[in-house]
């Protein structure tokens, strides 16, 4: 049943060039593709280890910039008169440099601040963004700064006996972001559903518990902070490679907003959240051009997602299953666990 | 010697209106257990409302700075009860969001009424700074010590002396508790959000006029709140303040001697050099789940 639901899911959305020819339409799909790529990897922190990463972004910064310079090469001096010179590679190697760059960023990370519970991975990752962001402004030799990268070259896939196809067109850009959002959620379902899903899971609803039957929480917590890194990484270089031009602002903190409200309007903890949340305030910018003046957009954006949370706050997905099995009479689904509630009395 | 100490005087500037919004989100953060994102847009409103007292109405420059804490008072207490009072049993990544939402709407708001352009401030003080010594301090600097170490000492008094002040403290320890000893939590979140929000408010209308004042001003200033209160410790007040000091320090000393680029770079590094060394933060309860 949900297997089918997934694959229909899926049909549905690789059918969607065959009967959408509008350009603009086309490129708001692309980049909200990408950005749900990321609001899954945060969702498997956020939503499966209670963990929150207020500097996602910083993960898709790195991939992004890491893919970029390893296409576009770069020429560097380091203090003490060596120099650096990197010679342009193959996109798709850059794509896969920026998967290991930035889940090796989510090791660092997660050692550091997996140390202590509470607000303190939210502050780390918050303060890695903004350091990163003001490294990718000011080291400028390296990433020219606010003149941004130009020019990066698009992915090219290698065909056996044809040469290679660059994926350039939105048609090609669009079936390659679909492919990887598919592999990142397969292997994000795949992952929750394993004994080491089960440990994070456990981890949140009772850590104390959890420890005592033998769960490694710190190994299980940088674990999932790596892999929602490389994610968020491979998300942050079809970015760059579909965009073709990457500037710091890609570090803004309004790009993680933007997952973190995709994730929760969505469902964390739930596979499907991000998806639908990605794909109603992915999509919501696009319409309400159309009918608002561009200073009201944002407003009535905010406004949107206010109401979302009081009318569903559990997010859409968990809140709409739950009106569902209601309907057809049987018991109520359980109220997905709340957590992060640091109950200050007895709970 | 000299561009230390003059590094030291402006730390001092600086870090009291660092203080006052540390103070606030961590008062917030700390009894309601909430991320309070409109902090920065309060901050920017304040800054806002200095300009309008000034610039448009032509008011008198000392009067809108109580001006601007009554509006972050009153826009506080409307955010609590339309927001959050009807989410008080909600977790906390709930009511984030939907502090998220007031941000984005209200900061639009701001970009829409005054639009993206930069404006300042006229100010009463003369041109020429304060001479002492090796240092020198213009006399708008001063009058923003002045009154930010006035708010501050003001607040603690609050905090510590007053009934409202021990409701608060006796809610941060224990909201259950509080409340069958007949505290009333919810004029506690109200009156604790309106308070929060009125220094973040102050903390803007004393800064606006030393730099300029735009729509998205408050972003910066939020995050460096949320470092502040982080360094601190959750709802330690004196470690609010510290914190703020601590945090003006580092930037001042970062953009004289490293790099003024990396200035707003210094107090993150900071946090993470605090969380490898002692990672309960400098003055923080150690935190555990569980």
């Amino acid at each position: 049943m949900r297997l089918t639901a997934t694959l229909l899911t899926v049909a549905a959305l690789a059918s969607v060039p065959l009967w959408l020819h509008d350009p603009y339409l086309m490129n708001a799909l692309i980049t909200t593709g990408i950005f749900i790529i990321g609001a899954m990897s945060l969702n498997l922190l956020l939503g499966f280890t209670g963990q929150l990463s207020l500097g996602h972004v910083a993960f898709f910064g790195i991939g992004a910039y890491v893919s970029a310079l390893t296409s576009l090469g770069f020429d560097v001096g380091l203090p003490g008169g060596f120099r650096i010179v990197h010679e342009p590679w193959p996109p798709v190697v850059g794509f896969g440099l920026a998967i290991v760059a930035a889940g090796l960023c989510g090791y660092f990370i997660g050692r550091l601040s997996f140390r202590v519970r509470g607000a303190y991975f939210v502050i780390v990752t918050i303060s890695f963004a903004e350091v990163v962001r003001l490294v990718a402004l000011n080291w400028v030799e390296l990433t020219q700064g606010p003149l941004a990268l130009n020019n990066i070259p698009s992915i090219a896939l290698p065909v056996p006996e044809f040469g290679e196809l660059v994926l350039r067109t939105k048609l090609h850009n669009y079936y390659l972001v679909l492919t990887v959002a598919v592999i990142a959620f397969v292997l994000i379902a795949r992952l929750v559903r394993s004994h080491y899903g089960r440990a994070m899971r456990g981890l949140m609803e009772n850590e104390t518990l959890a420890v005592s039957v033998g769960v490694d929480a710190t190994r299980t917590l940088t674990l999932a902070a790596v892999i929602s890194a490389g994610i968020a990484g491979a998300a942050g270089s079809l970015y760059a490679h579909y965009i073709r031009i990457i500037d710091p602002e890609v570090f803004a903190f309004i790009n993680t907003v933007t997952m973190v409200i995709m994730v929760i309007s969505g469902g964390k903890g739930s596979l499907a959240g991000p998806v639908v949340g990605g794909l109603v305030f992915g999509l919501m910018p696009v319409f309400l051009r159309s009918i608002l003046a561009p200073e009201a957009q944002w407003i009535a954006y905010g406004s949107v997602l206010i109401i979302i949370l009081f009318l569903l706050p559990q997010g859409i997905v968990p809140s709409l299953a739950q009106l569902l099995s209601k309907r057809r009479g049987k018991k109520a689904v359980p109220k997905t666990v709340v957590f992060g509630r640091r109950a200050k009395g007895p709970a | 010697m000299s561009e230390f100490l003059q590094h030291l005087v402006n730390m001092l500037v600086l870090g009291g209106t660092y203080a006052l919004l540390g103070i606030g989100l961590t008062l917030i953060f700390g009894i309601m257990n909430v991320v309070n994102f409109t902090h920065g847009v309060l901050y920017t409103l304040g800054a806002y409302v200095m300009f309008i007292v000034v610039q448009e109405l032509g008011l008198n420059f000392f009067l809108a700075l109580p001006v601007a804490i009554v509006v972050g008072w009153a826009l506080g207490a409307i955010i609590e009860l339309t927001m959050l009072r009807p989410l008080r049993d909600s977790d906390i990544d709930t009511t984030m969001l939907v502090m998220i939402g007031a941000w984005i709407a209200m900061q639009s708001g701001t970009l829409w009424i005054w639009g993206g352009v930069a404006k300042s401030v006229a100010t009463p003080f003369p041109e020429q700074p304060l001479v002492l010594g090796p240092v020198s301090v213009s006399w708008l600097r001063l009058f923003v010590l002045a009154a930010a170490a006035l708010l501050i000492v003001v607040t603690y008094f609050l905090i510590n002396r007053t009934k409202l002040g021990g409701a608060m403290r006796a809610t941060f320890q224990d909201h259950d508790t509080a409340s069958l000893m007949g505290v009333n939590v919810d004029l506690i979140n109200t009156s604790t959000f309106a308070v929060g929000s009125s220094l973040a408010a102050a903390a803007g209308a004393l800064l606006g006029p030393v730099y300029v004042i735009f729509p998205q001003m408050g972003d910066l200033a939020a995050v460096k709140a949320f470092a502040i209160v982080i360094l601190g410790g959750l709802g330690n007040i004196t470690g609010a303040v510290l914190g703020g000091f601590i945090l003006a320090l580092a930037e001042e000393l970062g953009a004289g001697y490293v790099s003024s680029g990396y200035r707003d770079a210094m107090g993150f590094l900071i946090i993470i050099a605090v969380l490898i060394v002692k990672p309960t933060g400098l003055f923080a309860r150690s935190e555990r789940v569980g």
